[in-house]
């Protein structure tokens, strides 16, 4: 392996741009006629804010048409330990989307001796969304979440992107992926900045449950083989991930709430 | 006609070494020594401008001298260890690995240019007990010419180096908690401050590499974390 490069920055991503080119798969090379379905594609992930910080969570489906290609994917990731991403698309290179961020922070903070600011890291993953646009265009696109806990500014932020790397930091909510326009019409309607935690976790199982019962290829808790969504909470003391017993107990009392409401509860 | 000069071989080398170790020495010492909970490492460092970094999970870097020389190469070992890490996986990023690619590095540098570079780095890396084969610390120290040599329990590099080993020698035991590790440094450096009896703690730089922390296991103390342990 190679010791000494020519490149002298701090980003991870232009070190192996300019001196380990052969470990990059370059799309633009690839001519068109992919079939986009034979890959695995991740679904639903969303996030909001909440009076500690920001939530973020994912469900665990991954499909390949109209087949199930995992049924315990993991679509959200810790990038350093006051930001996450959440990634919905083609799973192959939105998993290595979310590696790569979080090499290329944790690389830029032990070049520099300082983290990026959270808006530098957002800026970061735009760059990286963008550069997956050859890819996008052959139906492999990745549409990721990033939230984090600005600790400067005392306050949980988050953002959107779209396909060309667009970069939107909303104010309340943010879902993405093929169930996603069913979360967010459900956080449209529970979604309360001042929650607290366990009213958010509530709103977050709720939205998941919500966009599994639209969308066929978002999964819901699994309760027979114990396959729950990952729901992490990211505030001023870092991120901590929801226990699957947890998501479990806010999981059977909406089915309860809802079997009532039917008046169908045996 | 004017005839070229000639010096020997020899001469050039004795001439380098001696240039190098000039350098080095003027610096100010720095050390590590291997504690209860990890290993620690110490420098005494009024700026801002760090001796001591963090390269991966359990693999730490200090260098003394010319600090553009040995902060270039702390940057090199950043980029070969998570290069190393992306293209392979975290557990195969090792000490031993990138101290000897340090030791070709500046053993190249000594013999191919003019100017042989004034440093002396130390490459430390922390045991996990979870995986089999990786359970010991270890520890690198490489020199101006590229020389590398492992050591055990404790290391001084810089100026006085010897002397300071041998302050050491005497006094690291196994498991020594990590409080008495830095009362220990603290006192080793103080020892090679010329006139100056003492060292204040907020000129100390400490960093620790903990066995037990999970992921990324460096941890840099801040003075008021230093007193506490010292004064513990």
């Amino acid at each position: 392996m190679q010791f000494r490069g020519s490149y002298q920055g701090s980003s991870f991503s232009e070190l192996l741009a300019v001196d380990f080119s052969h470990l990059r798969l370059d799309w633009s090379d690839l001519a068109g006629g992919f079939d986009a379905s034979a890959v695995p594609h991740g679904t639903t992930v969303m996030g909001f804010k909440y009076a500690d910080g920001v939530i973020i969570a994912g469900d665990r489906l991954a499909t390949m048409g109209h087949r199930v290609a995992s049924r315990d994917m993991e679509k959200v990731y810790p990038t350093d330990a006051y930001s996450l991403i959440a990634i919905a698309g083609a799973a192959g290179p939105a998993v290595e989307m979310a590696r790569l961020m979080r090499i290329e922070l944790e690389h830029y903070e032990k070049i520099e001796g300082e983290p990026l600011e959270l808006e530098g890291k957002a800026n970061k993953l735009s760059q990286m969304v963008r550069q997956n646009m050859p890819a996008a265009m052959q139906g492999l696109g990745v549409v990721p979440l990033f939230a984090g806990y600005d600790r400067r500014r005392s306050a949980g932020r988050l953002w959107g992107y779209d396909l060309t790397g667009g970069r939107y930091e909303e104010t309340d909510y943010a879902a993405n992926g093929s169930g996603g326009i069913y979360a967010a019409e459900s956080l449209k309607k529970t979604h309360r900045l001042d929650a607290t935690r366990e009213e958010s976790l509530r709103m977050a199982v709720q939205a998941l449950v919500d966009a599994s019962d639209e969308d066929r290829a978002t999964g819901g808790p699994d309760v027979v083989r114990g396959i729950y969504p990952i729901i992490d909470f990211c505030t001023q003391n870092g991120i901590e991930r929801a226990s699957e017993k947890e998501i479990e107990t806010v999981f059977r009392a909406i089915i309860a709430e809802q079997t009532s409401r039917r008046g169908t509860a045996s | 006609m004017s005839m070229p000069f000639y010096v020997s071989p020899e001469q050039v080398m004795t001439d380098k070494a001696e240039f190098a170790r000039k350098g080095v020495a003027r610096g100010k010492p720095s050390l590590v020594i291997e504690c209860d909970v990890g290993i620690m490492m110490m420098a005494e460092n009024p700026s801002t401008l760090s001796k001591i970094g963090e390269i991966y999970d359990r693999v730490a870097f200090a260098g003394v001298g010319k600090f553009s020389e040995f902060d270039q190469l702390r940057k090199i070992g950043v980029r070969y260890a998570d290069i190393k890490g992306y293209a392979y996986s975290r557990d195969d990023v090792r000490g031993r690995a990138l101290a000897n690619a340090y030791s070709q590095a500046v053993g190249d540098a000594f013999t191919q240019q003019l100017k042989p570079l004034e440093v002396e780095v130390v490459v430390v890396e922390v045991g996990d007990s979870t995986l089999a084969g990786h359970e010991n610390n270890a520890i690198y120290r490489i020199q101006y010419d590229g020389s590398i040599s492992d050591h055990h329990g404790y290391c001084v590099i810089g100026g006085a180096a010897e002397e300071l080993s041998d302050f050491l020698s005497s006094r690291v035991r196994d498991g020594i908690p990590l409080g008495e590790a830095i009362g220990l440094g603290k006192s080793a450096l103080e020892r090679a401050a010329e006139g100056e009896p003492s060292v204040d703690v907020k000129n100390l730089e400490v960093c620790v590499l903990e066995r037990e922390r999970q992921g990324r296991k460096f941890v840099r103390l801040n003075s008021d974390r230093v007193g506490e342990l010292l004064s513990a």
